[in-house]
């Protein structure tokens, strides 16, 4: 497990990884709302924690395609598949390296694209907190939608189809929290629900990752 | 006997398929007599004036839409755990059926919200969770369409389908959390003191068993046609093969 985490963490950010583009689409979106929105700031700071939740979703969306894909197109899937680690490890360890490799670096970027957006000083405590919680869910789901989607031409589109639904109550805990946060209200409702869900995620979803890639390569 | 012999698509279709049309002329008398009435014959509500009458198609699309959904989760559980491939194919027969019960139950919603609420569309609890319904079906179908292995698409659907519903689930409740809405509680229920007077509730009645017979006449159908394009499609896949390779 720790082989396949360390090779996907090295392919990912050598040459030609897509390390960081995330990371640089998640910039570009906070960077445009202010142009579609307008820029005073009352409101800006008003929708800063959906936003930058939103950002973050789509960014973590765009890089999930990769999970798979590569190994699939390159035959070390199959080869991954008759390692002695089991497909559920498997999956969890691509999940992990998708989160360290897209999710903590939105996470650390978060609070500085905040300061953009005019976000108070507890909301980007909040929000980091919110984000540091939520994003592995957004990772272990991704992986599941990316294990369904492998074996596809065109499939990240499909993805996306599939993937966004999934997303939906971690956006709604993980933006409510960072809200209530900035407005100095108690978040721990969210957080706690959103962290369930999380957990929920990680035991049970690896499992269902590797029933759909057993499909594909049977 | 048990119910594992429908399993055999012939035994399937030769025992469904008198059914469909007597379904089919059933559920439509159901409905026009449920619907005339509705919408002739009952007392407009006082408050609501005569727009109230526009549950008779809400409320029962609605009921079906998640019905639709229990029923592929029901038919994709057994299609995991058996293997027989009627299941499979009535799960996917009956996804578009749901998607457009969802639909009717959205769009009648917004035409009686409008002279309600005063909106269409409100970013209510119950309104969200349908919204996210849709959008499940629709990565449903996606992705059965997208898969070329009918087998494949079964399995993979079926993956999606246990963990969609876990999702719509909790989606569900987490809109309940996110915001509080306008639309008014469950005012059905078998167990409690009825608070929809009896002139409304026995012709809703009606519309709902007629709504049930159509959805089910629709999957019955449609499985049938399922079932005869995969065989078509196996005859054709011979036919090429006998081609390709003269005996």
């Amino acid at each position: 497990m720790r082989a396949v985490l360390g090779r996907d963490l090295r392919l990912a950010v050598r040459a030609g990884g897509g390390f960081g583009l995330g990371l640089a689409f998640f910039l570009i979106v906070v960077v445009l709302v202010p142009f579609g929105v307008g820029p005073e700031t009352e409101i800006l700071s008003r929708i800063a924690p959906g936003i930058l939740w939103v950002a973050a979703l789509l960014a973590a969306l765009l890089s999930l395609d990769r999970i798979f894909a590569l190994d699939h197109e390159d035959g070390s899937l199959p080869l991954l598949a008759t390692a002695p680690l089991p497909l559920e490890g498997l999956a969890l360890a691509k999940a992990l390296a998708h989160w360290l490799t897209t999710g903590l670096p939105l996470v650390v970027a978060a609070p500085i694209l905040g300061v953009l957006l005019h976000l108070s000083g507890p909301g980007m405590l909040w929000l980091l907190v919110s984000l540091a919680i939520g994003t592995p869910a957004l990772s272990l789901i991704g992986t599941f939608g990316a294990a369904l989607t492998v074996g596809l031409r065109r499939g990240g589109l499909l993805l996306s189809l599939i993937v966004l639904p999934l997303y939906v109550p971690v956006l709604i805990f993980g933006a409510e929290a960072a809200r209530r946060g900035a407005d100095g209200l108690s978040v721990a409702t969210p957080l706690l629900l959103l962290g369930g869900i999380g957990l929920g995620c990680a035991a049970l979803l690896p499992f269902a990752a590797a029933a759909a890639l057993r499909v594909t390569l049977r | 006997m048990s119910i594992w012999s429908y399993a055999n698509p012939r035994k399937f279709l030769d025992t469904t398929g008198p059914w469909v049309p007597w379904l089919m002329w059933l559920s439509a008398a159901v409905l026009a007599v449920g619907l005339v009435w509705g919408f002739f014959f009952t007392p407009e509500a006082e408050r609501f004036g005569s727009s109230v009458k526009i549950i008779y198609l809400h409320v029962p699309s609605a009921l079906m839409a998640i019905n639709a959904w229990l029923m592929m989760l029901v038919a994709s559980l057994i299609w995991l755990i058996r293997r027989h491939h009627v299941s499979a194919l009535a799960a996917r027969a009956a996804a578009p059926v749901g998607m457009v019960m969802t639909l009717i139950a959205l769009v009648t919603g917004a035409i009686w919200g409008q002279p309600m609420w005063g909106t269409w569309w409100a970013w209510d609890p119950r309104l969200t969770s349908f919204l996210i319904l849709f959008l499940f079906y629709l990565g449903y179908i996606a992705l059965w369409t997208a898969i070329p292995d009918p087998d494949q698409a079964a399995d993979l659907t079926s993956v999606l389908c246990l963990v969609g519903s876990v999702f719509a689930l909790m989606s569900r409740y987490a809109v309940n959390f996110w915001n509080q809405g306008l639309h008014q509680g469950a005012s059905l229920s078998l167990d409690k003191q009825e608070n929809v007077a009896d002139v409304f509730w026995v012709p809703l009645l009606v519309c709902m068993a007629g709504f049930v017979l159509l959805f089910v006449a629709l999957v019955l159908l449609r499985t049938g046609t399922e079932i005869r394009l995969r065989r078509i499609r196996a005859l054709r896949a011979r036919a090429r093969r006998a081609e390709t390779v003269p005996a």
